[in-house]
């Protein structure tokens, strides 16, 4: 019919379409657009043009915006061509110009005024093309201008007028809910339509109402059940079923309801059981749309109130994917694993090495697909190897978008379950060094605090040696060229506060360090301020310790250079650096204690230690402090001075604004990191120093005059800028660790109580899986390992509830139910290739080699079924049905045991479908039944010969030669 | 939303097709379009159907020698799309009588009514192939 192409239309056009088909590379292609960008320039503004004609043009500027041009220039022609008459011309304006526009163009008010004449048109035709494009169009505010017409139209005589004018609501709905909310009663009238094909597009505005506001439609369950039944039943005309299934699309729709509305609500989900379960047994689950709707069901079951008997029916299909050999399947196999996972962990121990074999495939979307579900079984006896796949994985991929992804997932798991904290630093360390751009800074931050914390273990040798570990390593991995900053900023800060803790690296050996980092970084700002705490920490240590300090000349060159450097935080570390060199052992002990970082520092804001020295000042006959909130203003010209260049006052009330702008270059802290890191140390009043009585509150020199008023305040001010906001966080865990300190102070939550059990049942999988191997010989003993390491923590209880399954459903037909004998064809491809359960092969005798099925009891199962599908109440076409079902299974069973890997190819071969399915048709006409499909694509491909002999006739006369360049254009799509 | 968009795109990279449901700048699309191709092309039989790029999930489906390929939402029934689009052919194969690249450059107003009848906001709304046909069968006998 359609592939007389060309009548009608002109030489010009074919020749262009052909130019463009036959366009070897990007850039022809584009030549050929930019020629016709001017040809149609020129064309359009010649007078008189013909409407057919018009037509053509307005085409040829789709294919220029199309393969990616701009056409604005004939957008005016394509609104024009909506007022047009011709339902034809009509439809294609309004066609163009949704492509060309969005729903803010300028030229859609030209518009709106065609649409709302088109709505009135008594030609239902005009009235469709008009709601298709107040789909695309209409924005919030030209809503009010349509919406009269459109709430009409609802009830319009024709069905497919219905059904846009459901879908334009639908869009309303989307853009702005509050426009139609007095509307929504329709969408629920709508759903109760005579016409199919309107409530079956009336449920995805339901859809979508639905996951807004789930307490609202729960009346409608029953509804939708019996609408669910009735479409399961074969109820719809015959026209909505695809591939023998009835209306798979809409049963799809209607699962992702009842999903949502059976989440968490026990009495929804009891209505829904007898369907679902319908459904799991009639789906025909050899062609992939019966798998799509399977799938579903899947999905819907582990998202309603638990169900034993569903989830087995759901269990079964999972089983089945993830055996096949359909990538696709069993992508949707481990995806369905994770859903059901969370209802019924024990499921993943028998589809162990299938989970592992997706995780190894090369295939990049089953991979991720893997590792979202190895997410979800996280635990800690497993979280080792999940995570190190993780990172393997992630070193190795480039897309940026999924990097972090996983590097989020990476961390969150690491922090959640690390069953040391040594892993945990090892870990982290990797993720940094590969990833560390891409980490959020807090996460950095948790591992500082997590060395400086130890993990609460009441064995201080263990507590040092993790330092001098992760000080090691650092060492180690410092040279490495290119290291993310954040990283960076982690070493520099262990290496600064552990580096020389346990006398193994001396002082220099880790100054030179430091100063290499600073210098291969210049340009790092932030991981230069690091280094220079660092270095004055380790100076303040050795110092304190009694040693003489030998500055290293770089380090001095570095010092010099940062005192004079740009940025005024460097600056400040610098001098600051300087200063504590030039003090005397004892204050410097005092103000930069070791090993001080993670104390928790209280600070006493009356400073009563100073009261002596006030108390004197006054009767010299000093000012006596007025607090803050009395004084009126800031005239006093000392208390300016005195703030120096290094505090600016705590910055309560209005009245401080005025003052701060002299002082701004005195701001030292740009980036809360920086003063993270700095804090512990820079703090000048760690408690003991008081407690001791030192006359020690002068850390820094330039303070060092300051009267006592001031140093009060400044030393208030200190806290407030520095100490509070970069202290907050971690002193707040501090003392929460610091409360129960010597039985827990892990960071990650329940760190010390997960530690326990993961050693136990880490034992238990270790030798478990070694007890087993001689049996399991094919399978490679990495594999087994790995399975082991993934799915071992929960084996003895798994075995337990594989074992009681595997009673259930040997007992159940023997039981004699007659519903339930169905249940047993699903359940028999999945029952007889014994579970590839490592753990658990002492109970099963049958040999590990996982997809060996026995056709024979196949064939049982399905006899039994057949039979009863047929004795029973079913229809005849529902037996029909089942027809090839059971001879897709025959000849499934006989061709995995026979050549192996066969089977499905009808379905799966994508490039070739037809002649798959036509080798489906002879299996299904050698069992009796014709599948009526099939015989509708034969009826279709009927006029082949003389089609192909058209096109060929046409094509020889405007000159396109399938023998010419492209003859792919010429190769039917569907053969 | 469910469907993002719909390309039909050639061995070579070349679009012959492009709905979009939601809208993307000129510029947007050009690029969504080269790197979707590059990655669906890069697969081999094999390999599942399925590809996530940055938020989407692209679901794609050779025929002869064009790409068919859909970009859906992340909580989509990805085999249900991948037979969405095999019905899509269907029934432009009933419509043009075994359908080839060719046709759809030819009569690519046609194919996009087809679209419009199956898919609106993103959602599938049509599956019956008589409906679908209908309203261009009796377009094409009034004009």
């Amino acid at each position: 019919m359609g592939s007389q192409g060309g009548i009608g239309q002109s030489k010009e056009f074919l020749d262009l379409v052909k130019s463009i088909g036959e366009a070897r590379s990007k850039a022809e292609e584009d030549r050929i657009v930019l020629g016709e960008i001017e040809t149609l320039k020129r064309r359009l503004v010649e007078p008189g043009i013909p409407k057919r004609k018009m037509k053509e043009y307005i085409i040829r500027l789709v294919y220029i915006e199309m393969l990616g041009h701009d056409a604005s220039f004939g957008y005016i022609h394509a609104v024009k061509m909506t007022h047009d008459d011709s339902l034809f011309l009509k439809r294609t304006g309004y066609l163009a110009v949704t492509l060309f526009l969005n729903e803010d163009h300028d030229l859609i008010i030209l518009i709106v005024n065609t649409i709302q004449k088109d709505l009135k048109s008594d030609n239902f035709l005009i009235v469709c093309a008009a709601l298709n494009a107040v789909c695309k169009l209409i924005n919030e505010e030209t809503i009010p201008a349509v919406l009269p017409q459109v709430v009409e139209l609802l009830g319009h005589q024709k069905e497919a007028v219905r059904k846009k004018a459901i879908m334009a609501l639908h869009r309303f709905h989307q853009k702005s809910p509050s426009s139609v909310s007095h509307l929504v009663s329709n969408f629920r009238k709508r759903l109760c339509d005579n016409d199919p094909g309107v409530m079956g597009a009336t449920l995805c505005p339901l859809l979508d109402l639905v996951n807004r506001d789930v307490s609202s439609f729960k009346d409608l369950v029953v509804s939708f059940v019996s609408i669910l039944k009735q479409v399961a039943e074969h109820r719809l005309p015959k026209t909505y079923d695809y591939h023998q299934l009835p209306a798979p699309f809409i049963q799809i729709r209607l699962l992702k309801i009842l999903g949502l509305l059976g989440s968490g609500d026990k009495q929804a989900s009891e209505q829904m059981y007898m369907v679902v379960g319908d459904i799991f047994r009639k789906c025909d689950s050899s062609s992939n749309i019966g798998n799509a709707v399977l799938y579903q069901c899947v999905c819907c079951v582990s998202s309603i109130h638990p169900n034993p008997k569903l989830l087995e029916s759901a269990a079964d299909v999972i089983a089945r994917f993830l055996k096949s050999d359909s990538h696709n399947l069993k992508y949707l196999g481990i995806d369905a694993l994770g859903r059901l996972i969370k209802l019924s962990p024990e499921i993943a121990e028998q589809h162990q090495l299938a989970v592992i074999d997706c995780l190894e495939d090369p295939d990049d979307t089953l991979k991720r697909k893997t590792f979202e579900l190895l997410h979800k079984m996280t635990k800690s006896s497993n979280v080792e190897v999940i995570v190190d796949r993780m990172i393997d994985y992630m070193i190795s991929i480039n897309d940026n978008h999924y990097k972090t992804d996983i590097v989020s997932r990476c961390v969150e798991l690491a922090e959640q379950f690390a069953p040391s904290n040594q892993w945990f630093i090892q870990t982290m360390n990797r993720v940094f060094e590969h990833a560390g751009d891409l980490v959020n800074i807090k996460v950095a931050h948790n591992l500082m605090h997590l060395i400086a914390e130890g993990f609460g273990e009441d064995d201080d040798t263990e507590y040092t040696h993790l330092r001098s570990s992760a000080v090691d390593s650092y060492l180690r991995i410092i040279g490495a060229p290119k290291l993310p900053s954040v990283f960076l900023q982690v070493i520099c800060w262990v290496l600064g506060e552990y580096g020389t803790a346990d006398g193994k690296y001396s002082a220099s050996y880790i100054t030179g360090k430091l100063c290499d980092v600073a210098e291969a970084y210049s340009n790092d700002e932030t991981v230069k301020a690091y280094a220079v705490t660092a270095l004055m920490k380790i100076y303040a240590c050795e110092m304190a310790a009694g040693r003489t300090v030998d500055i290293l000349p770089e380090c001095q060159t570095l010092i010099e250079e940062l005192s004079a450097s740009h940025s005024t935080d460097l600056q400040q570390r610098a001098y600051e650096l300087q200063a504590v060199i030039a003090l005397d052992a004892q204050t410097v002990e005092n103000i930069l204690p070791s090993d001080a970082s993670s104390k928790e520092i209280e600070i006493d804001k009356n400073l009563p230690f100073l009261n002596d020295h006030v108390e004197r000042a006054i009767e010299k006959g000093a000012q006596p402090y007025i607090p803050e909130s009395e004084r009126s203003g800031f005239s006093s010209a000392s208390y300016l001075n005195s703030q120096d260049l290094h505090e600016v006052p705590p910055s309560h009330g209005l009245r401080f604004e005025a003052y701060e702008l002299p002082k701004q270059p005195s701001v030292p802290l740009t980036t809360p990191p920086v003063s993270i890191g700095s804090s512990n140390e820079l703090i000048p009043v760690p408690e003991p120093t008081y407690n001791r009585g030192t006359q020690a509150a002068v850390s820094l020199p330039s303070s060092s005059n300051a009267g006592p008023a001031e140093v009060k305040l400044r030393l208030d001010g200190v806290q407030k800028r520095w100490g509070r906001p970069t202290y907050s966080s971690s002193s707040a865990s501090t003392s929460a660790a610091a409360s129960q300190d010597t039985i827990n102070g892990v960071t990650p939550p329940d760190g010390a109580t997960t530690v326990t059990p993961a050693i136990s049942k880490g034992r238990e999988t270790t030798y478990e899986p070694t007890r087993k191997t001689q049996q399991a010989v094919e399978i490679s003993p990495e594999k087994q390992k790995l399975a082991a390491s993934l799915f071992g923590g929960s084996s003895k209880q798994e075995r337990k509830s594989s074992l009681g399954g595997g009673h259930k459903t040997a007992a159940k037909p023997t039981g004699g139910h007659a519903a339930e004998a169905p249940a047993k064809k699903m359940a028999a491809p999945v029952q007889q290739p014994p579970p590839p359960d490592l753990l658990d092969l002492g109970e099963m005798t049958v040999a590990t080699t996982g997809p060996l099925i026995d056709p024979f009891k196949q064939l049982e199962g399905l006899l039994d079924s057949v039979e009863l599908a047929s004795s029973t109440k079913n229809h005849v076409d529902v037996s029909a049905a089942k027809g090839p079902d059971a001879m897709a299974f025959y000849g499934d069973s006989a061709t995995t045991v026979e050549q192996g890997g066969h089977h499905f190819s009808s379905i799966d071969d994508v490039d070739n479908l037809v002649s798959g399915l036509s080798s489906a048709t002879t299996d299904a006409s050698s069992g009796g039944g014709i599948p009526t499909s099939q015989l509708t694509t034969q009826n279709s491909k009927g006029p082949n010969l003389k089609d192909a002999l058209q096109k060929d006739a046409l094509v020889r006369q405007m000159g396109v030669n399938p023998s010419s360049q492209n003859p792919n254009l010429f190769k039917d799509l569907l053969g | 939303m469910g469907i993002r968009f719909i390309l039909m795109v050639n061995k070579q990279g070349q679009t012959r097709l492009a709905q979009y449901y939601e809208w993307l700048t000129l510029e947007e699309r050009r690029a969504l379009e080269g790197e979707i191709v590059r990655k669906c092309l890069a697969r081999n039989e094999q390999q599942c159907s399925f590809v996530e790029h940055r938020n989407y999930k692209i679901v794609y489906r050779r025929y002869a020698s064009l790409f068919f390929l859909v970009g859906v939402d992340n909580d989509e029934n990805e085999l249900a799309i991948l037979e969405f689009i095999h019905l899509l052919v269907e029934t432009m194969d009933r419509h043009f009588g075994n359908v080839c690249e060719l046709d759809i450059m030819f009569h690519l107003e046609k194919a996009h009514f087809m679209l419009e009848e199956m898919v609106m906001n993103g959602c599938i709304v049509e599956t019956s192939k008589s409906n679908i046909l209908s309203p261009i069968q009796l377009m094409e006998k009034t004009s």
